[in-house]
């Protein structure tokens, strides 16, 4: 079971490209059609250099990247189908566009059990910048784990 | 301008979740748990069926708020993920105006957010904080 000895683990930094066509790809599971996703003048009125990612993207950009999938999970033993997500929370402080190059460094920053036991909540903080390294946001993370009953 | 407390923002419906979709967003959000696709994966683990990623319904609730609201104008998104979304939830998204705050030196309102599905039932409670 994850125990405070967790916080501060560090996972390994994944580097992701906001490319066109995966991002096309994921408008369009949405149907979002919002042209200031999808259209650079569109953008470019809105004052972009080119069309800005949606504002839950960056979650998927950091999966879709990892060369480990799930790391935090596999470092910290937690079984995969054991795991809800509980919470998760963007802070935005900077664009992201279409060709941004981004940094995402992800962190456990708390452990909490619940209900006698039966849950462990575990944050994962992610700090994210791009290619010029500009602190573009902060991706956090909220993960539920339905621990086993003892037997 | 300054908006009304209690003025509703957004208000958004969305098409039923079908498995399709869901695999269509295992693939476009490089979320592979299988939890969302895999039907004897998700009887294993003890659900009747797959179930929706609760990021995708996050990103519902994010189209929804910024079809209302300019990106630019986004500070923080967030949300609790209440209940499981299941299979052919047809989901509505819905944002009202709670407080006025100062933020770092700039005026704010933050909003409240809610996703329903078709019985009212709350599946994402959340907020965000947009400039004025």
């Amino acid at each position: 079971m994850v125990d405070q000895s967790a916080v501060g683990r560090e996972f390994t930094p994944v580097t992701a490209h906001v490319e066109p066509g995966r991002l096309r790809f994921f408008l369009d599971t949405l149907g979002e059609n919002n042209p200031l996703y999808r259209d650079a003048k569109a953008a470019s009125g809105a004052g972009y250099a080119a069309p800005p990612v949606p504002p839950t993207y960056l979650f998927c950009l950091e999966m879709m990247d990892a060369t480990v999938p799930f790391e935090f999970l596999t470092a910290l033993n937690i079984d995969l189908a054991r795991v809800l997500h509980g919470e998760q929370r963007f802070d935005y402080h900077a664009p992201v566009m279409i060709g941004d190059t981004l940094t995402f460094r992800p962190r456990v920053t708390s452990v909490a059990e619940k209900k006698g036991g039966a849950m462990t909540l575990v944050v994962v903080e992610t700090a994210v910048t791009n290619q010029n390294g500009v602190h573009v946001a902060d991706v956090s993370r909220t993960v539920v784990i339905r621990n086993p009953r003892p037997s | 301008m300054t908006p009304t407390i209690g003025a509703r923002i957004f208000h958004k419906e969305f098409p039923p979740i079908t498995r399709h979709r869901l695999a269509l967003y295992c693939g476009a959000s490089g979320d592979h748990n299988p939890i969302h696709v895999d039907l004897d994966f998700a009887k294993k683990a003890g659900f009747p069926d797959v179930f929706t990623h609760g990021m995708l319904v996050m990103a519902y609730l994010g189209q929804a708020l910024t079809d209302a609201v300019p990106p630019p104008r986004l500070r923080t998104f967030s949300t609790r993920f209440v209940a499981i979304t299941q299979l052919g939830a047809r989901l509505t998204c819905e944002g009202h105006v709670a407080e006025l705050v100062e933020r770092n030196g700039e005026r704010c309102a933050k909003l409240a957010l809610t996703t329903k599905d078709e019985n009212g039932d709350v599946k994402l409670s959340g907020e965000a904080v947009i400039a004025l």
